[in-house]
């Protein structure tokens, strides 16, 4: 079907070859592809990270790990997975199909493109180095909340330095990414017509060069208040240890948003695809997301319920959270019915992004039992927070990434994905992902404090089941390796419009897709 | 392409200062927390308290307040000229506390209050203190220190007793300290 190669598209590839190919390309699609790797080793690090913790968690008592080392953990995961796995691999989405999605030939800067991504790695040994100095590594929590960050060792610091460089990846990256999608569109690419993933992109770039820089900010706030003798948090210097959580939140939330907007643009892509009908109510899909973008800035103190708030300010933080519920709802609404009545079929992209929609919107749910200040006094700091953002984050953002890797696999390999081992991937992650976190809800409920090694024996249970469905969850994602490696060794050789219903101008060009394309923009009517 | 360059480039300007102007508003976010506070009340740590003009001596109820005081990482003896006294609610009361440079350097220390139980702050209104700011010890200095506080007429009904509780720490940064310990344990 792709037979006909036009002369602009060629595939042969200038300048170095081997390593240095890599290290100094300006390619979009290299780099994308690099970002993909780059944030799936770092989500098979914070994996082993996870399971160490579920080994400690499978009976009361300590067995595997010490307080201290099990704190790191904790804390490590959750950097590892947000600023290593899910924010890298959704730039590396943007870098393969931005550009391809709006027929332009190349990111707007190249080279900056390629600074982006090779921040990171310096960044995640900085990150994961940490655990060999002495004091080992940031063990404050993720959230690194002052005073317990002002206090701890060197690992604070490299952690600290880690957030920095990935910060400024991250703005440099966003940028791009704006930029591109205003400048480069081929001629008849309105914004209206454009893919809902470019759509939900271009508003997360804007958060991202919104809020990244405040995080920089408190952290940076931390790292004077450890050695320049300033008193941002520190009470005996006239700071306020709160002041940091209102600071990070700031950040915090919009964040949240930045790592579920691109996975809906995801799923809207494939949707469509897979009903074989056009996205229901995609204007609305645009509002919703920009809606929720502006409606993430004013929600960052539902985080801080139990900080001594004044009354008036719980209820405005909590109908302003209530509020999001509604263009969230818009989304799940339209994915549901633009399935209603399409000739639907389940390709392993398919059942992801369904699936993604039936956990998700129980994360969702979840989120508004949480948004409520007098529940959340109660859940603050249990395993119920632990369920709700495990349910957004690995069913929300987590399987919209592995729903797109199926989707765009054969484009980005040229041959399509094993069906069924990307099926047997898929219900084993669903079965095992529930398993693990559907029980945390309960161990919520019935107190179970979060980042605590040990416990208390009425919770054994539902613990022992956690670790059973986290280290099937965990040896499940090898099967992604096999599939991947598989589907870039051979198979099926994929057409250039590799699933029937699939419409869009990454569809136009072979697959996989040459080295060069749309060098001449494409005219989209 | 290459007419996109000079557009592409104004608008890599703009959005890096904005992440520039964001990451200035990071910082900004703390004096705009501090008025917020101050307005609102909030964790009103260096501040006099106010107090009602008309300040009406609640008679029929008696008010034990006891007296603690700590020290973090300071050489410093601490302590209240007296463990507990006996008031009214709306009565002026004044009392001192005893500080003590065990030190032949001076040092600089920070009192921080709290309450127990948690509710009696915002009741407890302090018009003069030693904790309003730092207080600065010759070596081996011997100081008395006052408080001057008014317990609030509006104290729940079920508040008998008050402790009212001094953490000195240092100021950091007057004088030369070990490394903070590293890591957790």
């Amino acid at each position: 079907m792709a037979a006909v190669i036009p002369d602009h598209l060629h595939d042969h590839h200038h300048g170095p070859t081997g390593l240095m190919r890599w290290i100094t390309t300006t390619n979009h699609k290299d780099i994308g592809t690099m970002y993909m790797i780059f944030s799936f080793i770092m989500f098979l690090s914070g994996g082993v990270m996870a399971l160490t913790i579920r080994a400690e968690l499978f009976q009361p008592g300590l067995q595997v790990v010490q307080p201290e080392f099990f704190n790191q953990l904790t804390s490590m995961h959750g950097l590892v997975m947000v600023f290593g796995a899910i924010m890298p691999a959704f730039v590396g989405f943007a870098n393969w199909q931005i550009p391809l999605m709006i027929g332009a030939s190349d990111m707007a800067f190249a080279r900056m493109n390629n600074w982006s991504f090779w921040l990171l790695p310096p960044a995640a040994l900085l990150l994961l180095g940490s655990f060999f100095v002495p004091g080992g590594a940031m063990a404050a929590g993720w959230t690194m909340y002052a005073p317990l960050s002002v206090q701890m060792g060197m690992g604070m610091d490299m952690a600290i330095f880690a957030v920095h460089i990935m910060g400024i990846s991250s703005i440099m990256g966003a940028i791009n990414i704006v930029v591109t999608v205003l400048n480069m569109r081929a001629p008849g690419m309105t914004m209206m017509k454009m893919p809902l993933f470019c759509w939900t992109w271009l508003i997360t770039a804007y958060l991202l060069i919104a809020v990244m820089p405040v995080l920089a900010g408190a952290v940076t706030m931390v790292l004077t208040d450890r050695h320049f003798g300033t008193s941002f948090f520190n009470a005996a210097g006239g700071g306020d240890p709160v002041l940091y959580q209102h600071v990070f939140w700031f950040f915090g939330h919009p964040e949240v948003y930045i790592m579920i907007l691109p996975a809906f643009g995801i799923i809207s892509e494939i949707i469509p695809t897979f009903a074989r009908k056009p996205l229901f109510g995609y204007a609305s899909m645009v509002y919703a997301t920009a809606s929720i973008a502006i409606l993430s800035f004013t929600v960052w103190a539902h985080h801080m319920f139990t900080t001594g708030m004044p009354a008036v300010g719980q209820l405005f933080f909590m109908y302003a959270t209530m509020l999001i519920a509604v263009p969230t709802g818009v989304k799940v609404f339209n994915w549901v019915a633009t399935m209603w009545r399409g000739s639907m079929t389940f390709e392993t992209p398919m059942l992801w992004a369904t699936g993604f929609i039936f956990v998700f919107t129980i994360g969702g749910f979840t989120g508004l039992i949480c948004a409520i200040a007098p529940i959340d006094i109660q859940l603050q700091d249990t395993y119920y927070v632990v369920a709700h953002f495990h349910y957004v984050l690995v069913a929300g953002s987590l399987f919209a990434l592995f729903a797109g890797a199926y989707y765009w696999l054969p484009k980005w390999t040229g041959h399509m994905a094993d069906e069924r081992l990307g099926k047997i991937h898929f219900w084993c992650s669903m079965v095992f992902f529930n398993i693990t976190f559907f029980p945390m809800h309960f161990l919520g409920l019935a107190g179970m404090p979060r980042r605590i090694p040990d416990y208390a024996l009425q919770f054994a249970d539902f613990n022992a089941l956690a670790t059973i469905g986290a280290f099937g969850f965990g040896f499940s994602q090898l099967i992604f390796i096999v599939v991947v490696i598989k589907c870039v060794k051979g198979g099926e050789k994929a057409a250039a419009r590799s699933w029937e219903g699939a419409q869009g101008l990454e569809w136009t060009v072979p697959s996989p897709a040459p080295h060069h394309t749309f060098e001449v923009p494409p005219v989209v009517k | 392409m290459r007419e996109y360059r000079s557009e592409n480039r104004q608008l890599l300007i703009r959005l890096g200062v904005a992440a520039v102007v964001m990451f200035g508003f990071g910082f900004a976010l703390v004096p705009f927390y501090e008025q917020i506070c101050a307005a609102a009340g909030i964790n009103n740590l260096l501040q006099p308290d106010r107090v009602a003009v008309n300040g009406q001596v609640d008679e029929t109820r008696t008010i034990t307040i006891e007296f603690d005081a700590n020290t973090h990482d300071l050489p410093w003896q601490f302590k209240p000229l007296q463990r507990e006294i006996k008031v009214h609610p709306g009565q002026l009361v004044q009392i001192a506390y005893e500080v003590v440079n065990n030190r032949d350097y001076p040092v600089t220390g920070q009192a921080i209050p709290s309450y127990g139980p948690r509710v009696a702050g915002q009741h407890f209104r302090k018009l003069d203190c030693f904790c309003f700011s730092g207080q600065t010890m010759a070596a081996n200095e011997r100081r008395t220190m006052p408080v001057v506080f008014v317990v609030d007429t509006d104290l729940p009904a079920e508040v008998n007793t008050i402790t009212l509780s001094y953490t000195f720490f240092e100021v950091a940064g007057t004088q030369a300290t070990a490394p903070k310990v590293g890591g957790p344990g």
